[in-house]
């Protein structure tokens, strides 16, 4: 018994209260789609829970905003940038991890203290870099600068997989007659998988949730990816569309929280990789 | 004789054979990188470089400008006082989330290191503040701290924590300030604690049994083995999120985006008040160069002490 009560007191309650602080803001965000603009502005109710629920939000956010065209465009770019970055880094990777030449260990440091550039020290030069491609309002502005940051990560992160692939595996099929790309594609990437899964699901979440870069290279209502058209659009001068920002703001994350719950082992195996293996 | 030059001409063939094959994966190895460092190079590197000349230029948006010299530094230090004040608003800022991220992250780790029903679950929810794009979390905090009908202040008011109608989050620096801290707390947290989990987990068990057998308490294991042992992990997260909070522009730029009076400003969102609504892109890459130094120094360490294993 006072076992027990020890046990609610060390790890139960505080993990609920973790839980709380961790997801009541989702909980805040899905409990204001369902309120009428009198309701969100009743200052005499709980506000915590809903009292008529109502669907004006929701028919409002897919009916008469531009919200579907951003869902298209961040998927567009997500899905093509981490393309990009995948190819690239899957190369990058594969010869920095294991082919010998000069200079293979220097350029691995230097693509590493390019994943640590923010974008912050990118943004201003990058806009003159846009605007001479002609690139501002069109969706390549953002598939070709995300590869930015995203190749320098999943290359770090592909180099530790490749390394941990014996050589010999590669070696014998050398020896067997396979010459150094087949021995690549064929032994080294199909072994590296969980590896290139997890790499992907980074860079297609960091492509998903960029916000700068879209911010700046991207003014035309329909041209916008969901975190920039949902913070710009719905607020109009000092009128906050709280049930509208909140359920644009829900539908923004749900593909990338979808994404993370079915495969949360490769997220964290990936976070980790960097921290723990060094 | 025969079996001589049979082996020198065997050697010559291997050696010969072997410089091939490293002239072949010399080649190859150019030629994987050469995509990476094609888009590396016009998307990060010439910006970066572009970026440096643009901050002693006089440069918008449609004229390239001229140089200059030191103008732009002289005018932030000298007479762009929201400078000031972002100044030390990034500093601030990123010193408080720190201890605050480090200490909730540590003890988020301690907590989920050990059993429970549903730890699958449970390990899953607390990382979402983490992977949820950062603008529309923030834009729900947004909401929540709205001073009159959210409910910040009315959990406040009803646990009497303070006076009605409790403070008005927007309106004053300080509060402005603590409610930034907030969000990125929240939002970093759970990443520190993710990894830190992690390097608890490499901890073998045997280094605690055996303290346990020495008659060490539980504060005594925790400070003699687990936080040395934990040393590499700490570190690396430590930087990388020191870097990323010190750059930081989504939480700031939502949340605050200034208020009150251009006081709640960092180095970032003021940089991008001058480069773009303002237009002056030469004076905008000056102040985010001041960014500059201190992120060499944390990306210097943290070179360091990833090398240092090897």
């Amino acid at each position: 018994m006072e076992r027990a009560l020890g046990r609610w007191i060390r790890i139960y309650i505080p993990i609920l209260v973790l839980l709380v602080i961790t997801l009541f803001p989702f909980y805040w965000m899905a409990v204001t789609t369902f309120k009428s603009p009198s309701e969100l502005f009743d200052f005499n109710q709980t506000p915590l829970f809903v009292r008529q629920p109502t669907l004006e939000h929701w028919r409002e956010l897919f009916l008469h905003t531009n919200f579907p065209r951003w869902t298209l465009n961040t998927t567009i770019v997500a899905i093509v940038s981490t393309a990009i970055s995948l190819f690239c880094s899957i190369l990058a990777g594969y010869s920095l991890a294991r082919l010998r030449y000069r200079g293979a260990n220097a350029t691995g440091w230097a693509i590493f203290i390019t994943y640590l550039v923010p974008p912050t020290l990118l943004f201003l030069p990058l806009t003159f870099v846009i605007r001479s491609l002609h690139l501002f309002n069109n969706l390549l502005s953002l598939i070709l600068t995300y590869p930015t940051f995203l190749i320098p990560f999943c290359t770090w992160l592909l180099i530790g997989y490749f390394r941990s692939i014996p050589r010999e595996l590669e070696e014998s099929a050398m020896v067997d007659g396979a010459t150094r790309l087949q021995a690549m594609t064929r032994i080294v990437i199909p072994l590296a998988l969980p590896g290139i899964l997890s790499a992907g699901m980074f860079a297609f979440t960091l492509s998903w949730n960029e916000f700068l870069y879209a911010l700046i290279f991207l003014n035309d209502s329909t041209a916008k990816t969901i975190p920039v058209g949902v913070t710009q659009e719905f607020i109009h001068g000092d009128d906050f569309f709280w049930g509208q920002l909140m359920a644009g703001a829900l539908m923004g994350s749900v593909p990338v929280a979808l994404l993370y719950s079915f495969f949360v082992d490769y997220f964290v195996s990936g976070l980790t990789a960097g921290a723990v293996k060094g | 004789m025969a079996t001589l030059t049979g082996r020198a001409e065997r050697e010559r063939h291997a050696r010969h054979l072997h410089s091939r094959l490293l002239a072949g994966e010399r080649r190859m190895g150019y030629l994987l990188l050469t995509p990476t460092l094609l888009v590396l190079g016009v998307f990060l590197l010439y910006p970066f470089l572009f970026g440096l000349w643009l901050s002693v230029t006089n440069a918008e948006l449609t004229d390239i400008g001229h140089f200059i010299g030191l103008g732009n530094f002289k005018f932030e230090f000298t007479v762009d006082r929201p400078f000031l004040q972002a100044l030390s608003n990034t500093f601030l800022y990123t010193v408080v989330t720190t201890v605050f991220k480090l200490g909730l992250g540590m003890g988020m780790a301690l907590l989920l290191n050990q059993a429970f029903p549903l730890q699958r679950f449970v390990r899953a929810a607390v990382l979402l503040p983490w992977i949820i794009p950062t603008v529309l979390s923030t834009l729900a905090w947004k909401w929540m701290f709205d001073p009159t009908f959210s409910v910040v202040n009315w959990a406040a008011v009803h646990l009497h924590l303070v006076a009605y109608p409790g403070p008005n989050w927007f309106g004053s620096t300080n509060w402005a300030l603590a409610a930034l801290m907030v969000v990125n707390t929240w939002r970093g947290f759970p990443f520190y604690g993710v990894s830190i989990l992690a390097g608890l987990q490499t901890i073998p068990h045997d280094l605690y049994e055996a303290a346990r057998v020495d008659g060490a308490g539980r504060w005594h294991q925790f400070t003699h083995i687990t936080l040395p042992m934990l040393r590499p992990v700490l570190l690396v997260v430590l930087l990388l999120s020191t870097i990323l909070t010190f750059a930081d522009f989504q939480v700031p730029f939502v949340l605050t985006n200034g208020a009150p009076y251009n006081s709640t400003h960092v180095l970032a969102t003021w940089a991008y008040q001058w480069g773009v609504p303002g237009g002056a892109i030469g004076l905008g890459a000056a102040i985010s160069l001041v960014l500059f130094p201190l992120l060499a120094v944390l990306v210097a360490a943290t070179l360091l002490i990833l090398r240092r294993p090897e």
